[in-house]
């Protein structure tokens, strides 16, 4: 794949002219995507997609646009010299961009994980059987294969990222909306690995069969777990952590940046690039730091910073893009072994669902939670919890109202998959919160 | 016709049997998509966003197993190792399979269907688009207050053709239009902000549904508002009526009707993801689910909302269909191959978003259908209460029931009359009782076609467009409340 995108590269630069750059953005996977409902197959089938997108630059005027690829070579060096001379003709009508931006010094990166994880059919069979033996309902997807990403330009540049990896993401119900959430994901497929955790959602399960409690609104102490705080984490990425969305202030961080308000000391966030799950490389060619410190002990310190956003508002680029993707929450001192007699009585929290704000500004949430959570007593679970919708402020929360982070951390990698696998992940803790506000 | 398209398919037509000669049925969709978009932002034109996709769907069934392949490779190799993939997985889930042979539809109709355009994307040159929102972007920054303004302009044109083992031929080009403005105002840790001119009410068609949709017309006014909003009262709070515009309405028949009413989530296929439903197979045909003034229709054929086709992506008819009819449901959101498992009669909203993911149950155009109320009419009869229009923000439970939505403009109305802005507004509720709780329901005159761009769904995970129309509509005894401030 990485040939074949340089070849078609160097096919398309021998046609510019003196005057002219091209920046070029491939993407592409061969995956396969095993839907299960009822621990059977409900759909079942193999997605090979790539496409490159193209920026045809003259001066301060440039022209773009993304193209499918067939994988034939002369089919793509057909189409996409057709598309270079519309894109030619039609950058002659565009006024000069003022915040164009791209690489110009070389910076050739390249990462390889190409091995096949393990073969999809093989997965899903042991699956299956795990789900027979142990009798469940099991509900969810399989994601396996190659994801590639490359760069290239006409001054020299060449990036390529490819990666060979697996992500299932399931949950097994006892009732309507009882169930536990699970997933297993990385490169490295053990059947051991995938056998306990489906166990542990068997152990789950007897504790759902409780009869449920439905508290009333009100404020509870609670324990979020870090797939629970993931889903506070998405909502601070829409917007906060961008510098167009602090400059054109609808960040629902405002209030950090116009009032001084802060987080708890024990909040520090950075965008780790470095670990390694996405490129390196942006789409136009820039190197990422190794990471961009975006609150450190409660303050907000950076934004991320693409390359558009660094020329409007003359910064330093640090990302591809202004949502983050490799997000890192340090870590606290609480023992996660004694969270549920730290807890004491209050609420055992696994996911939260849907969230959103309320009021942006007061960067305040409303969301539901989820699958497993339960109703704690004196340090031990009572019964699972009917769910519930909270609706609070991240300044409480994750401020005045934080008793704690885990010292463990979960690395949770994206089993998103609109438009194409996600390659995003995040490093986090559980929470410990003296109060949560349910409203419904 | 998309010459391409037919001959991919003639050229698979001649080979199938020789690559996948166990194949029982077969069905391959084509898609040939272009996309567009124009937009200027602070008066500085963004680059043009212009994008391209060609791809095969294969679904092969052998015995009871089905298997699919996506592929852009569309020469004869890779419409070969498509099959083979496909077939392989076919192999699999027969004997592993959640259904059954007789379950797959096999589509033999052959059709043609293109959304109407009066007025051709091609008919008003890029400089021409570029005016127009360089206008807009003047029209938009009123004062030093808005500190952030765009208009933007897209289009995006869809060919597919579905041709089938059982003879389908069944050809549909879409046209859609999406347009929009943003203002954003602030006043130090204030921001309000405004959308419109169909930026959350994307249709098919050409420019002339520009117009209808307040394009660019709205755009001071939108900034006007967004102002306005920096130094209104917060929403009151508290049990009252409450009067949705059709900018809400959308998105409350989306989350509360469109969604718990979806097939495939009855049946389970979403229990993992977008969550399951409150309703169950036994309350068709028998279970209220609001007053005697809600009626909702399944609605392919009002041919400017987003989800109008004449076929669906399993090769279905599309017809109109009650499913909601005087509070009593009616029916469910299921394709053909959701109606053979839970043996129930449902609507044609089997949907591909793209064409690299298999079909789904979707919503496609779901509309509330006017009543009798003039809006002058219900305003009046309201002693208390807030009128609101353009969701901002949504929220609900996997069994979408307990729901909390927002807007970004509320009026006040006080002794039947529509009184000062206020910000920050919103409401919750529970599906099961909200539409019970339907007062009244604006006549035609109020009736706005509106949609979704956005509605994600399915493992892959797909997004896709669907419709909603709606005229404004009166609820009593919501739970209504502001923001934190």
């Amino acid at each position: 794949m990485q040939n074949y995108f340089y070849e078609l590269s160097e096919a398309l630069f021998k046609q510019l002219t003196p005057n002219e750059q091209l920046l070029l953005s491939f993407e592409g996977e061969d995956s396969d995507f095993v839907r299960l409902n009822n621990n059977k197959i409900r759909q079942a089938g193999s997605v090979s997609q790539r496409s490159l997108c193209l920026d045809l630059i003259e001066g301060k005027r440039h022209a773009e646009a993304c193209i499918e690829l067939a994988g034939d070579m002369q089919k793509d060096i057909k189409q996409l010299t057709d598309t270079l001379k519309k894109l030619r003709e039609q950058r002659a009508f565009l006024p000069e961009d003022p915040y164009l931006s791209f690489a110009t010094e070389t910076n050739n990166t390249e990462f390889h994980h190409d091995a096949e994880v393990i073969n999809s059919h093989a997965a899903i069979e042991q699956i299956l059987q795990a789900g027979i033996d142990l009798d469940l309902d099991l509900v969810g997807i399989f994601a396996n294969g190659s994801q590639y990403v490359g760069f290239a330009n006409s001054m020299g540049q060449r990036n390529w990222h490819s990666s060979a990896n697996f992500n299932f993401d399931w949950s097994c119900y006892l009732t309507k909306d009882k169930a536990v959430k699970s997933n297993y994901a990385g490169f490295d497929w053990q059947q051991d690995k995938l056998l306990a955790k489906i166990e542990n959602c068997k152990r789950q399960l007897d504790i759902l069969a409780k009869p449920a409690k439905t508290i009333e609104p009100g404020s509870y102490r609670a324990y979020l777990s870090p797939s629970a705080v993931n889903e506070i984490m998405g909502m601070l990425s829409w917007g906060g952590f961008g510098l167009k969305s602090h400059r054109t202030k609808t960040t629902p961080l405002i209030q950090m940046l116009e009032q001084d308000r802060t987080l708890a000391s024990t909040i520090s966030l950075r965008e780790h690039h470095a670990r390694g799950l996405a490129p390196a490389f942006t789409d136009s060619g820039f190197i990422k730091p190794r990471q961009v410190q975006l609150i450190e002990n409660g303050r907000y310190k950076d934004c991320l910073v693409d390359p558009r956003s660094a020329t409007e508002y003359d910064s330093a680029i640090n990302a591809g893009s202004e949502y983050p993707c490799a997000l890192d929450l340090a870590a606290g001192n609480l023992a996660e072994e004694k969270i549920l007699s730290e807890l004491g009585t209050g609420l055992y929290i696994n996911n939260l669902w849907y969230l959103n704000f309320s009021d942006r500004n007061a960067c305040q949430l409303t969301g539901m939670t989820r699958f497993a959570c339960f109703w704690v007593e004196n340090g031990k679970i009572q019964a699972p919890l009917n769910v519930m919708r909270f609706d609070d402020s991240v300044y409480d929360l994750f401020g005045t109202n934080l008793l704690g982070l885990t010292s463990e951390r979960e690395l949770i990698l994206d089993s998103s998959t609109y438009g194409q696998r996600s390659n995003s992940s995040i490093k986090l803790p559980g929470a410990l919160v003296k109060e949560m506000c349910f409203t419904l | 016709m998309n010459h391409d398209l037919n001959q991919v398919a003639k050229t698979f037509q001649n080979i199938v049997y020789s690559i996948a000669p166990d194949v029982d049925y077969w069905s391959l969709r084509l898609t040939d998509e272009k996309h567009e978009s124009i937009s200027v932002r602070q008066g500085i034109m963004q680059p043009v966003d212009k994008q391209q996709a060609r791809g095969a769907l294969l679904s092969v069934v052998i015995g009871d197993g089905c298997g699919y392949a996506a592929t852009s490779d569309l020469s004869v190799s890779g419409l070969t190792k498509a099959a083979s993939l496909a077939s392989e997985w076919a192999k699999q889930s027969a004997g592993m399979s959640l259904l059954t042979a007789s379950d797959y539809p096999c589509p033999e109709n052959t059709a043609h269907y293109e959304t109407p355009v009066k007025q051709d994307w091609d008919s008003l040159a890029l400089n021409e688009k570029v005016t127009l929102l360089q206008d807009a972007n003047k029209a938009l920054k009123i004062n030093d207050s808005i500190v952030d303004w765009q208009a933007y302009l897209g289009r995006r044109c869809e060919d597919t053709l579905l041709t089938s083992s059982a003879g389908a031929h069944i050809e549909q080009r879409f046209h859609y239009i999406h347009p929009g403005l943003v203002a954003v105002a602030n006043k130090g840790s204030i921001t309000q902000y405004r959308t419109g001119g169909g930026s959350q009410s994307s249709r098919q068609g050409g420019l002339e549904q520009l117009d209808l949709l307040n394009f660019p017309g709205e755009a001071t006014t939108l900034a006007e508002q967004a102002v306005a909003l920096l130094s209104a009262e917060e929403c009151p709070q508290g049990k009252m009526n409450l009067v949705l515009a059709p900018s809400q309405m959308t998105l409350q028949i989306h989350e509360s009707i469109g969604h718990p009413l979806e097939l495939d989530r009855i049946l389970g296929d979403e229990r993992n993801y977008a969550g399951t439903s409150f309703v169950s197979q036994d309350m068709f045909g028998s279970y209220r689910y609001g007053s005697d003034l809600l009626n909702v229709t399944f609605d392919p054929n009002r041919s400017e909302q987003l989800a109008s086709y004449a076929y669906d992506d399993e090769g279905t008819p599309a017809q109109r269909e009650y499913i909601i009819r005087n509070g009593i449901l009616q029916r469910p959101l299921g394709g053909s191959s959701s109606q053979a498992r839970a043996r129930m009669q449902g609507v044609a909203n089997a949907r591909q978003a793209d064409w690299f993911r298999p079909p789904i149950d979707r919503m496609a155009n779901l509309n509330v259908e006017p009543g009798e109320t003039r809006v002058a009419d219900m305003i009046a009869n309201i002693e208390h209460g807030v009128y609101m229009e353009t969701n901002r923000s949504w929220s609900i439970d996997d069994s979408r029931n307990k729901f909390q939505f927002g807007c970004e403009l509320g009026r006040v109305i006080e002794n039947g009359e529509l009184k000062g802005l206020v910000r920050n507004p919103n409401y919750r509720g529970i599906s099961a009782t909200f539409w019970r709780n339907l007062a009244a329901v604006g006549n035609a005159d109020s009736f706005q076609v509106q949609g979704v761009t956005n509605c994600g769904k399915g493992e892959p995970n797909q997004a896709i467009y669907v419709g909603h129309a709606s005229p404004t509509c009166h609820f009593s005894d919501v739970d209504v409340f502001g923001g934190a401030a």
